[in-house]
């Protein structure tokens, strides 16, 4: 046994470190760092460590259970793939940043208290917002400045909620909530602020596309999960989390049929399949539970996957718009594969990751008789297969050759998308192993004939829809054109009430202004000069007598009334 | 670094020549017509009375993914689209 540290106290402290080391002694710490991390976590027995005392409550920095260890073994496998991808880039900044932002949301995994979860949530977001900055560019510092805007908020939110909680019910430990009353009602909120529910989703589509290629890995990856994790532990069987769900996997489709941008499809598909784990948790029910988890660890590794092939294309072309690329399966074979391979886990294909993952939670809506919401998640999951599955690589790889001539992506990338892409289908063919560390036991089988032919008719057909409407011009064309979104509200809206309150209202007031003043003075002319503040103003020591007996005789009344009922 | 390989002739790649995009269509339509036929063969167990009708998944995929595309280029595009420079 083996001295055992918080999870996060590695990531944290030994990010501090990186920038002190150089060359090649920088990349073996990289790399070691998660595997330090993973090493400790294995050892880590179930149950509650760390405890602190602060004030009169206990902070927990390690609450250990099957849900928390699951997403503590997910988050040091990405961190180990997306550092892996990161090795060529000499900004220590980002891998400073990056290490704080894994090693907080391991500190939101394991916190066992609400005061701890909420200190880690917001160095969350600021870590974050740093792999968007780090882009240097105009719009990435925009979009930076209006992420931590929608996160400050959504803290502020959150923050509210734990105060009133910790005021009604006396503890800060932190465990099943469910909905409630205000306060719980906020920090359900909160969390939905960072799960990207539906309007208070747009800065993902936002910020994601701006930030570096390599953050991207780490963006994609922690806040939703994060949120997911905190749903799942504090609201698992809340029903609106159902409806929540099934419209977060339908609406985002609709945006990524017509986006341009390859990044922002990813960031709408992103939702789609954070919608899925949201109906999983709602429904509450073990199944569902257990493929809201499954679900969870496939979808980190299959976006991880696509989220890092779109990023050596935008490394080695510049670009990412589906209107400039086009043809590059001749340059970059190998990333195409790895794409195609992340394309075929996150559709749920046969063999591929997502089949063994999103089935579980369609059976369970299935089994729990919800009609609607199955149709639905059925509609989401040949949906995705559309924009995720076929339009990323098709646009980017295939289509109208774009001329463009390049390099495959560099050998650390390649290695980085290796290692997801041969995880991706290890966990498709060989589902038990990620089974077993689900917190139920597990009683489904992915494989029968009918799961099978059912996906795969699905997906097809759906394939097929895409193949007739590009063959016939009506699928539609790729267009030099942003699409309008809720964000609208805050950057269009919102400047066009600061303005109506700047300029009518605020002339309103001043006009108003200057007509009053106008009129008291031509009123003081009339009485010709009479006052005389040197003659007419009462002495200050009157006021004070004035005030001082007004308020004794306050307190006399108050007395007698007290006495007199005596 | 890209003018190099520009200048040398152009090798030719799997889909340049359109007979390999022909047979890639024919293999995917075969397998589609599997498909159709596997399904009247294979043990169901449907939790609801559509799930179990013949060829459903064949048809909700393919009526549903022509509907998502409509619906994103005929309502949603004219609604939502603006030029890229609309927010700057």
């Amino acid at each position: 046994m083996i001295n055992t540290v918080p999870p996060a106290a590695i990531f944290i402290i030994g990010a501090l470190l990186i920038p002190l080391l150089r060359g090649r002694l920088k990349s073996i710490y990289l790399l070691l760092l998660p595997i330090v991390g993973f090493i400790n976590l294995i050892n880590i027995p179930e149950g509650t460590h760390w405890v602190i005392k602060f004030l009169d409550y206990d902070l927990v920095f390690g609450k250990v259970d099957r849900l928390s260890l699951l997403f503590g073994y997910i988050y040091h496998l990405i961190s180990f793939i997306a550092i892996l991808y990161a090795l060529h880039v000499k900004d220590d900044i980002q891998h400073v940043a990056g290490f704080v932002y894994a090693g907080s949301s391991l500190g939101v995994v394991f916190a066992g208290d609400l005061f701890s979860l909420y200190l880690f949530w917001e160095i969350m977001t600021f870590s974050a917002v740093v792999l968007v900055w780090s882009n240097r560019t105009k719009a990435s510092l925009a979009a930076g400045f209006r992420y931590l805007l929608v996160h400050v908020a959504g803290g502020l939110c959150l923050l509210a909620g734990i105060v009133l909680y910790v005021i009604n019910t006396g503890s800060i430990e932190f465990g099943y909530i469910g909905l409630k009353d205000l306060a719980t009602y906020l920090i359900f909120i909160g969390f939905g602020v960072n799960c990207a529910w539906p309007c208070l989703h747009p800065w993902l589509p936002d910020a994601y596309p701006e930030s570096t290629i390599t953050g991207a890995v780490f963006m994609w990856t922690f806040t939703t999960k994060t949120a997911v994790y905190v749903l799942a532990r504090s609201f698992p069987g809340t029903e609106a989390l159902i409806w929540i769900g099934a419209i977060m996997t339908a609406f985002p489709i609709f945006y990524a049929v017509i986006e341009n941008n390859l990044r922002r499809v990813l960031s709408y598909s992103l939702i789609n399949q954070v919608g899925f784990m949201v109906c999983g948790i709602g429904i509450g029910t073990a199944l569902s539970i257990n493929g809201t988890l499954s679900h969870v660890f496939c979808h980190i590794l299959y976006k991880g996957l696509l989220v890092m092939s779109m990023g050596a294309v935008m490394y080695r072309t510049g670009k990412i718009n589906c209107t400039d690329l086009g043809g590059l399966y001749k340059s970059m074979p190998l990333t195409c594969i790895f794409c195609i391979v992340g394309a075929a886990s996150i559709s749920g294909f046969p063999l591929f990751s997502g089949f063994i993952s999103k089935s579980m939670v369609m059976e369970a809506t299935a089994l729990g008789g919800m009609n609607i919401i199955w149709f639905l998640l059925l509609f989401a999951s040949a949906g995705v297969f559309h924009h995720a599955g076929i339009k990323i690589p098709y646009f980017a790889f295939f289509s109208h050759d774009s001329g463009i001539r390049t390099k495959e992506a560099p050998l650390n990338m390649l290695l980085a998308m290796g290692i997801a892409a041969f995880l991706c289908v290890f966990i498709g063919v060989f589902p038990g192993p990620l089974y077993s560390l689900l917190p139920y036991p597990v009683d489904f089988e992915p494989y029968t004939p009918f799961h099978v032919v059912g996906m795969s008719q699905l997906l097809f057909f759906s394939a097929l829809a895409f193949t007739l409407l590009i063959l016939s011009g009506i699928y539609p064309a790729e267009m030099r054109a942003i699409n309008l979104d809720a964000d609208w509200f805050y950057r269009k809206a919102g400047v066009a009430f600061y303005r109506f309150c700047n300029v009518p209202l605020n002339s309103f007031r001043l006009g108003a202004q200057n007509f009053l003043t106008r009129v008291v003075d031509s009123t003081a002319k009339l009485s010709g000069g009479v006052y005389d503040p040197v003659i007419h103003r009462r002495p200050m020591g009157l006021g004070i007598f004035l005030s001082l007996s007004l308020i004794f005789l306050f307190a006399l009344i108050y007395m007698i009334s007290i006495y007199g009922r005596f | 670094m890209n003018r190099e390989i520009e200048t040398k002739e152009e090798k030719e790649h799997l889909f340049d020549k359109p007979r390999n995009v022909k047979r890639l269509l024919g293999f995917f339509y075969t397998l589609l017509l599997l498909l159709l036929i596997i399904d009247f063969f294979i043990h169901k167990h449907p939790y609801s009375p559509w799930e179990g009708s013949p060829q459903f998944y064949a048809v909700f995929g393919f009526v549903v993914c022509v509907a998502l595309i409509f619906v994103a280029k005929y309502i949603l595009r004219p609604i939502v689209k603006r030029k890229e420079d609309y927010y700057d």
